[in-house]
């Protein structure tokens, strides 16, 4: 290891063993000074053609072979070509050992800030925030995509590609309901069955009272309401999850189609806990490489000259523009993030009274990176902005809450802005549009017609009078039908079960399940 | 701790190739529509450079649950005069509203680079040569290997392991070979036995097994077989395509220009799609000469016009070079359609006599001036003559050209594939 103040590198080239030193220094700062836990970290060195080809297949370093990636191929790489778009200074995947891409044509200083990016602050936040420890396995994705490579292959080759792409189009399609939003009971062995029936027993003994005898009893349910009531414990409806539903109870699929569905589900359930901690693992990568790159240069192991360089490309990330300006486009993750971790540092630090009202469980407690260790642990996107986005940085972005209600014909309202009576009420709706119980439609399976025509029955409970786009859903549920491969009804209610529109498909006749 | 530091550079690159491919595959319909109404637009060299096409996106989408309209909450940064209850009028509906709107732009207008192979091949897709009947078995490139049963030597990559261990384990099995349990088996039996003379009886039996064992070894070099594969002659289809084009004087700059044109274009079609095919290049004025591809395209020349000259040269050709019996005989032949009218019933004879009927198909491509008047003026005496051969039913197509943009359409008519009965007309 480099002692301290011997410098890393010397100008903008960089060679492997420059990587190791850097990966080292980063390391003893990550791990001594912030307590960061990692993964072992891998490093790769890419070239800008391999990282177009990772773009396409959603990073990962190997993926199944399907028409819509060469189509977002096709579109990216025309869009680099035609200097539209930049690509990544790196990649990182949620893996163990924790897999980071370089691009070879970074400097010294780039590759330093990639590295404290996301061999450190990513891995960290992998490592250890609740959603990904509950929802992902980092040992075992690569090998998992290896299988659902080999599989899919396969199935090509055994069925033909034109069924198989058929069945995975479907699956796409519905890929955004294909998660669970909340871990599943777990099935008790049978001695837990047995203890908790007796505990339940016990609890009738002892709260036994003959006086209930004489209370009157609730109308007996129909015979009717008791079917269906059996029916949907049987199917285990309601089912937000309709991929699934369709992989355990579609009737008519064959059983290499239920794994192609297990497999897309999986993938979208890998993808999940990322899609809620953009804020977050951004701010918190942003945060380490920030902390990281101050004091390499305060040890002296870069430049000034490095240290300017560094200073510009982040400045260039955590760039937000206003809404009037020609460049917004939505919050930048990595603004909103950075500024919250050292807002927090900030509060622990040297906190003012008004923060000691907001946050007094962690204003002035004095062990920062403690408290965010704590909090990339234990929230994502939507509690974390809904707990510590402080009035100072809603000051500071001069946040302001816009309503528009399309019956309103004075226009769009103001609803609350930077001062005193706005705060919570901005932080609340800020806070709402990471929720993804907002982001995603509420869209359930809730019955299946078993006695009559065997119709899936789903309903979409509206939000705020937001429907679904008709084009779109009707091309959604065609590819639903062609999986359960009899009707398909979709019903959209408002918030009080009053039916706004209805959907009908059937499934064509070529079906995927024939 | 433990790092890896990997060099991927050199791996190698384009893993969405495959990708790429099905996406095109896919979206093929679309992207040929596109890439023929871009190559109308083109000059031929362009063409075959390819490039970017952009194509609509019906049934290439992909649908998701997607919501619209509603209530909408938004907090949005850099607040500068605004104070809680303001009502701001609505952005007029042309102007978008900013991020909403991008994504459906570019959804719309899909448009992305073909390299060179990918366009070309995809603008002579459904091309072909019509009635490649005759075929042969010709000469050395066309041998292909194919596995034929097993044999006793070989290359040590070409053992059969399954053939040779099941080989190896009848023969144990036929021999009796002392298998090891059974060994074993009087070991510990001897071990256990106190008995002297049954001793020696056990250790005599087993002497006896042991050596059997290694007299009869586990495998055998005679059990070991090879896969064997065989060169067998493929039959291939062989061409010949005559490119007569007439230079004379009374073809003008611009008739050379498209000439030259449509023969480029063949002379790509013929070389990518076929491996097989030999091209013969004849220019003619009133006499005609065998000319190699460079002199053709781009060697001036001009005189008086006898279009039987060509053919003359080409039937000699034919005579010593393709056997018509072994040779799918191909013409395309190019000219302003003036003829001396002396040289007709020449022209004639040789063509119904000894052209046509070793022809598999000739077609015939009448070039005129830019202005459209041509196609006012009575029909050339080259043209009728054509058509009265083609009304006898000879193997003969005909088109006039006079733009450079009907090259193209022109020339995928021509050539396009046909049903069995649908004949070129």
């Amino acid at each position: 290891m480099a002692a301290s103040g011997e410098r890393l590198f010397e100008g903008a080239d960089w060679d492997f063993p420059i990587l190791q030193r850097i990966h080292d220094a980063c390391e003893e700062i990550a791990r001594k000074e912030l307590g960061l836990d990692v993964y072992p970290n891998q490093i790769e060195v890419i070239t800008a053609e391999q990282m177009l080809d990772a773009y396409s297949s959603v990073g990962m370093p190997l993926f199944y072979k399907h028409w819509s990636f060469g189509k977002q191929f096709a579109f990216q790489e025309a869009s680099y070509r035609k200097g539209l778009m930049g690509l990544a200074y790196e990649i990182v995947i949620n893996s163990s050992p924790c897999i980071s891409y370089l691009m070879e044509e970074n400097t010294a200083t780039m590759q330093t800030l990639v590295i404290a990016h996301a061999a450190f602050g990513h891995n960290h936040f992998f490592k250890n925030n609740y959603l990904f420890k509950q929802w992902t396995d980092a040992e075992g994705i690569l090998d998992y995509l290896e299988f659902a490579k080999g599989y899919i292959a396969t199935c090509e080759d055994r069925h033909g590609r034109e069924a198989v792409e058929r069945t995975i189009d479907a699956a796409h399609a519905l890929m955004s309901h294909g998660v669970d939003r909340y871990p599943g009971k777990k099935t008790l062995d049978l001695r837990d069955e047995e203890k908790r029936a007796g505990q339940r027993r016990q609890h009738e003994e002892s709260v036994f009272n003959d006086l209930w005898r004489t209370v009157p009893n609730a109308k007996a349910k129909t015979k009717a309401a008791l079917t269906a009531e059996r029916r949907h414990a049987l199917l285990g409806l309601p089912q937000e999850n309709i991929l699934y539903f369709l992989e355990k109870t579609a009737p008519r699929l064959a059983p290499w189609q239920r794994e192609l569905i297990r497999i897309v589900r999986h993938i979208a359930q890998y993808f999940y806990p990322q899609s809620q901690t953009k804020v977050m693992n951004e701010g918190t990568a942003t945060y380490v490489h920030y902390r990281i790159m101050n004091r390499l240069h305060q040890q002296g192991r870069i430049t000034d000259g490095n240290f300017l360089e560094f200073l510009q490309s982040h400045t260039n990330v955590v760039f937000q523009p206003e809404f009037d300006d020609r460049r917004y486009s939505g919050f930048n993750p990595y603004a909103l993030g950075f500024a919250m971790m050292q807002d927090i540092e900030r509060i622990v630090a040297s906190p003012e009274q008004e923060d000691r009202e907001w946050f007094p469980d962690i204003a002035g407690k004095r062990d920062v990176e403690g408290v965010l260790r704590e909090i990339w642990s234990n929230y994502r996107d939507e509690s974390f902005i809904s707990q510590f986005l402080s009035p100072a940085l809603i000051r500071r972005f001069r946040l302001f809450h816009l309503h528009d209600d399309p019956a309103e014909s004075a226009g769009i309202k103001v609803d609350a802005i930077h001062d005193e009576r706005g705060y919570r009420r901005v932080r609340r709706e800020l806070a709402r549009q990471y929720d993804v119980g907002f982001v995603d439609a509420n869209i359930e399976v809730v019955d299946v017609d078993l006695d009559g025509d065997r119709r899936l029955m789903l309903r979409h409970t509206t939000v705020k009078g937001a429907q679904l786009n008709e084009t779109d859903t009707r091309r959604v549920l065609q590819h639903l039908a062609d999986l359960w491969s009899y009707d398909v009804a979709l019903t959209e209610v408002d918030g009080t079960d009053k039916v706004l529109k209805e959907y009908v498909i059937s499934p064509r006749a070529a079906a995927v399940a024939a | 701790m433990a790092i890896h530091i990997v060099d991927r550079r050199l791996n190698p690159g384009s893993k969405s190739l495959e990708n790429r491919q099905r996406f095109l595959r896919r979206a093929k319909a679309l992207v040929q529509g596109a890439v023929k109404k871009t190559s109308q637009e083109r000059d031929i060299k362009d063409v075959l450079e390819g490039g970017e096409v952009s194509i609509p996106l019906d049934g290439m989408d992909e649908p998701r649950f997607r919501r619209e309209g509603g209530t909408r909450d938004m907090v949005l940064p850099g607040n500068k005069k605004f104070i809680e209850g303001d009502w701001l009028p609505r952005p007029s509906q042309s102007g978008g509203k900013g991020s909403g709107a991008g994504e459906g732009d570019s959804e719309d207008a899909f448009r992305f680079v073909l390299s060179r192979d990918e366009f070309v091949d995809l603008f002579l897709d459904d091309l072909e040569l019509p009635d490649l009947a005759k075929r042969k078995l010709a000469q050395t490139e066309s041998e292909g290997i194919q596995r034929a049963g097993y044999a006793t030597s070989g290359s040590p990559a070409n053992i059969s392991i399954s053939r040779t261990v099941g080989r190896a384990l009848a023969r144990r099995v036929a021999l009796r070979r002392p298998r090891k349990d059974e060994i074993e088996a009087l070991e510990a039996e001897l071990a256990a036995c106190d008995d002297s003379v049954r001793r020696s009886e056990l250790l005599a039996q087993l002497e006896a097994l042991k050596a059997k064992k290694k007299r009869i070894p586990f495998i055998d070099p005679i059990d070991i077989r090879y896969r064997r594969f065989e060169a067998v002659p493929k039959p291939v289809a062989q061409a010949v395509m005559f490119c007569l084009m007439d230079v004379s004087g009374s073809m003008s700059e611009h008739m050379k220009d498209l000439a030259k044109r449509f023969y480029m274009l063949l002379y790509v079609f013929l070389r990518r799609r076929y491996k097989h095919v030999e091209i013969v290049f004849i220019r003619h004025t009133d006499r005609a000469e065998e000319v190699d591809e460079d002199t053709f395209f781009h060697g001036p020349a001009s005189g008086g016009t006898l279009v039987s000259s060509a053919l003359v040269a080409m039937n000699d050709i034919v005579r010593t070079r393709f056997r018509p019996s072994d040779w799918n005989i191909y013409a395309a032949q190019a000219s302003d359609g003036d003829n001396m009218t002396s040289d007709s019933a020449v022209t004639g004879q040789l063509l119904t006599n000894n052209i046509l009927p070793v022809c598999q198909f000739f077609a015939y491509l009448e070039v005129g001036e830019a202005a459209n008047y041509t196609f006012d003026m009575p029909d050339s005496s080259l043209w009728t003559l054509y058509e009265r051969l083609r009304n006898d039913g000879a193997p003969l197509s005909m088109r006039k050209v006079s733009e450079r943009g009907e090259i193209f359409p022109v020339f995928q008519d021509l050539f396009k594939r046909r049903g069995k009965q649908e004949r070129v007309a």
